[in-house]
């Protein structure tokens, strides 16, 4: 029997009560060896006999439709065995939590790079040799590929609170400023990859992805069968970032393709195949207008975006979630245009909005805080609102101010000089700070958990993409039950197990943590039957059940296995509470007055973001997400032909992902103590996409501050900033 | 075509398509998928193995003008029950997340020290006559290895502590 949990009432902290103390603890990863030596088995790792090896063929039209997809040009060629088509196979990949099949344009050409055939062969090599010489015959139709210059947009419907134009005509200090962030993507280090087999009319897919529940759904409803004949397995993803959060074209492919063949075929994206057809972040123009007394009292907040997707995808980059609830104004306006285009679709990359919209808003702040003359940790501390600006939900937890002040002392921002005037040499020196923020959720969720003696088994559909679930997993069930987590085997990644949330939008822990604690919690009550004590008087520590003067190990007292499962969901407080995680970015940059390159001397954010779960992996993600606000501001940048929209940037020496000598060692994270009763009954928050919330505007504003000139186009690369310094 | 490779001291001979890059043979053919395809284009790192004791990337290699050659992969380096000091710092530093780039990262390190040990300078180097472990040399030296989770402090930290362990 399953154990459903609604969470409409704030929790109680059953985790600081329990004594196994392991929750919150730096404990190494327990698939930490198998990552290091090579043995986690990513999807494209595995070795099925008599498999066949599939290769995308991408579109190099923009809009249109094949005649013909070309057979015959490619059958003569040694091994190779079919070029598959079908009306099932999908466009891009699935949205985040989609459930239902992807758009599947049959000859339709919607993008350029669009996946368009399989090319099945008995090797890589010859799959790969017949996809590229395989000529295709197109009808083309003209379509706008340029996000700016389109004429085909929708134009969103304001979001307001009081009276934005009203509070703006009373402002003394009036900034008005348009900033711009390119298209970014996920460039997860493993490439989307597939290998589907089938067996009696059930089809088992192993892929790269995050949210096994729903990819599960997905399949099935693009293949047109139903849900129990699928099978995905992704134990180990290599990196995700969201680009994983759907099923992927190359999935399709390999399924299709393997049913078509009658043996199993893998189907792994080139590096190029990835940057065309993976959903890309959208590139953004932000106006940001803020007006204010004379004394920074925030009168009049307006943070208006333009974004863009491709036809039939409901996904636009809520550019201004942050800016909803960060800051308090007596005036609130957002609007979104959404820019339609001819060009590799839009989607989630880590921190959809926030990542982007806190570059523009917080880099606003800070020339607010010039323009006023005030401190820029003043000026937030100054604006912070008493509820949410936008629905009046109280606050769950916020410590933002906390981080800002804290952060301050440790950066030693009591030392900052006036802008500009800082050089060592030929570098300009500046300091810049930033406040993080991003909303929190709770995802329907479900876990089981098996007790046999002093051994625990915990089973989930939920994924690790690198974020540390097999290793919290395993603490939270380890501490429920008095079990060191070595004792405490975590199963993921397989969707003939109970359902989670999967991994993104930082809910993974918070949802799939929570479902598992339930169901720990469960086997505890049994625990307590047994040993003959209220459930409230039993302790559980390293194998042993001690209640009301009885005392038992876990091993003889449990003489045959114990089984807990339990599903949660969000409920009430979710009405009543605004939940998100806040912190402050601080960043130290040198500018080469002469080149314009930047570099980061070192970075240090200070969080509140609930309960730790394990101090090393949520470190991990912190620093991760600093590192692409580095990213973001200094290097990130995919470029594309405005003629047709094809990806012009599509490998890694071209997509410039931060690497080793863009980051320093000097890399600080500091979390600050916090519970949050109001968002799970473990008091955690998300945190892999706070990392990033807020970093790059730290070191856009360090870089203004070193120079005392603006950029208002990210990344901030060398051109950029000598034009900046330009009279 | 036929090739003969020695791969973590065993002597395989693989017979195989001419266009064959040394990471496939390893990874299909040999059937050791420790090293990572990420981008093969030598852009990323991920399928750094030791090529007669130098770190190459392997998709940049075509199997046929191997033959002969001496090769370690990461599972010749050490396996979960028998990790190497760097392996082990890897884990102990949470020098990794998602863990794709890190066999790479370890191949590329493990080569890497032995390169700072015998004197062989780099870009941010001073002189010619070799340089400390700083940080500075470990991020310059390690560039060719892209981390998308981003553990870069972490994999220097790893990298610092195995060197540290072994002197």
């Amino acid at each position: 029997m399953k154990d459903h949990f609604t969470m409409d009432e704030p929790q109680p902290r059953v985790l600081d009560e329990t004594k196994q103390g392991v929750i919150g603890t730096p404990m190494d990863r327990p698939d930490g060896a198998r990552k290091v030596s090579g043995t986690a088995g990513y999807a494209a790792d595995h070795k099925v006999e008599g498999m066949a090896h599939g290769v995308l063929v991408r579109a190099t039209i923009s809009r249109g439709r094949v005649t013909d997809i070309g057979r015959a040009s490619v059958m003569d060629l040694d091994g190779v065995i079919e070029v598959v088509t079908d009306p099932r196979m999908t466009r891009n990949p699935a949205q985040g939590m989609a459930g239902e099949a992807p758009v599947q344009p049959g000859d339709d050409v919607h993008y350029h790079g669009q996946p368009i055939a399989v090319v099945v062969a008995e090797t890589f090599e010859a799959a790969r040799d017949a996809a590229q010489r395989l000529v295709v015959t197109y009808r083309k139709e003209d379509a706008a590929s340029d996000p700016d210059a389109t004429p085909d947009t929708e134009v969103g419907d304001p979001e307001t609170a009081g009276d934005f134009d009203a509070a703006w005509a009373k402002a003394d200090v009036r900034l008005d400023r348009t900033y711009t962030t390119p298209s970014q993507v996920s460039a997860a280090m493993e490439p989307h990859a597939a290998i589907a087999e089938w067996t009696d009319g059930r089809v088992e897919l192993r892929s790269s992805l995050q949210m096994v529940r729903f990819n599960k759904a997905e399949l099935a409803d693009t293949l047109g069968i139903d849900a129990d004949r699928v099978r995905i397995l992704s134990p180990f993803v290599g990196g995700g970032f969201g680009s994983k959060l759907g099923l992927g074209p190359e999935a399709v492919a390999a399924a299709i393709a393997s049913e078509k063949l009658g043996r199993p075929v893998r189907v792994v994206m080139s590096r190029q195949n990835v940057f065309d057809a993976v959903l890309r972040r959208s590139e953004t123009r932000q106006r940001v207008r803020l007006g204010a007394s004379k004394d920074g009292q925030l009168l009049a907040l307006s943070h208006d975006d333009r974004v863009s997707n491709l036809d039939g995808e409901g996904f636009a980059e809520p550019v201004s979630q942050a800016s909803q609830f960060l800051y308090r104004a007596d005036g609130l306006s957002f609007t979104q245009t959404v820019a339609r285009i001819a060009a590799t679709p839009a989607g989630s990359v880590r921190a959809p909005g926030e990542a982007v919209g806190m570059v523009a808003l917080e880099a606003a702040m800070d020339e607010l805080a010039d323009e006023l003359g005030v401190d820029p940790v003043e000026l937030r501390l100054n604006n912070l609102p008493d509820t949410h600006p936008m629905d009046g939900r109280a606050f769950s937890t916020r410590r933002l101010a906390d981080c800002l002040q804290d952060g301050a002392a440790r950066f030693g921002w009591a030392d900052r000089w006036t802008r500009g005037t800082r050089r060592e040499g030929d570098w300009l020196i500046g300091m810049g700070v930033a406040s993080a923020a991003r909303s929190n959720m709770l995802v329907k969720s479900a876990a089981r958990v098996r007790l046999q003696g002093d051994r625990a088994v915990v089973e989930t559909d939920m994924t690790d993409i690198g974020t540390g679930t097999y290793a919290i997993l395993s603490q939270i069930a380890g501490e429920m039950l008095g079990l060191s987590p070595d004792r405490v085997d975590v199963r993921l990644g397989d969707s003939d197990l109970p359902g989670a949330s999967g991994s993104g939008g930082s809910f993974g822990a918070s949802s799939a943590g929570s479902a598992t604690f339930l169901a720990a919690k469960r086997i505890r009550r049994d625990i307590a039957r047994k040993l003959g004590c209220p459930e409230d008087a039993l302790t559980l520590q390293n194998g042993r059940a001690r209640g009301d003067n009885r005392e038992a190990d876990l091993s003889e007292l449990i003489d045959q296995e114990l089984v807990g499962e339990a599903e949660i969901e969000a409920g009430k407080t979710d009405e009543s509470h605004f939940s998100a995680g806040f912190g402050a970015h601080f960043a130290e940059v040198a500018v080469n007055e002469w080149t314009g390159e930047v570099r980061v001397r070192r970075m240090l954010a200070v969080m509140s973001m609930g309960r730790i779960l394990n101090e090393k992996t949520a470190r991990s993600q912190a620093l991760g997400g600093m590192i692409w606000g580095i990213g973001t501001a200094l290097t990130e940048e995919v470029q594309s032909d405005a003629r047709d929209g094809h990806v012009v940037t599509r490998d890694l020496a071209n997509y410039h992902v931060p690497s080793h000598a863009d980051v320093p060692g000097d890399m600080q994270v500091v979390f600050l103590e916090e519970r949050d009763d109001w968002a799970n009954p473990i008091q955690t928050k998300g945190i892999g996409e706070l990392g990033i919330s807020g970093a790059g505007a730290a070191v856009i504003n360090a870089i203004s501050h070193a120079t005392g000139h603006r950029t208002y186009d990210c990344p901030a690369l060398p051109d950029r900033v000598i034009s900046s310094l330009a009279p | 075509m036929k090739t003969t490779l020695t791969v973590n001291g065993r002597s395989h001979q693989v017979e195989h398509d001419a266009r064959r890059t040394l990471l496939d043979t390893i990874r299909d053919d040999l059937g050791l998928p420790g090293t990572k395809k990420g981008c093969d284009h030598g852009q990323c790192g991920a399928c750094t193995i030791l090529l007669n004791g130098e770190r190459v990337n392997s998709c940049l290699c075509l199997t046929a003008m191997h033959d002969g050659d001496d090769i370690t992969t990461i599972e010749g380096i050490g396996s979960p029950d028998r990790l190497s000091a760097l392996q082990k710092a890897f884990v102990e530093k949470d020098g990794y997340q998602c863990g794709y780039c890190t066999p790479g990262q370890i191949m590329s390190a493990t080569a890497m020290l032995r390169e700072v040990s015998e004197g062989a300078p780099s870009y941010v180097s001073g002189d010619l006559d070799g340089a400390a472990l700083t940080d500075a040399e470990m991020a310059e030296r390690m560039s060719g290895n892209l981390c998308r989770c981003s553990a870069y402090p972490l994999i220097r930290e790893a990298i610092l502590m195995a060197s540290e362990a072994e002197t």
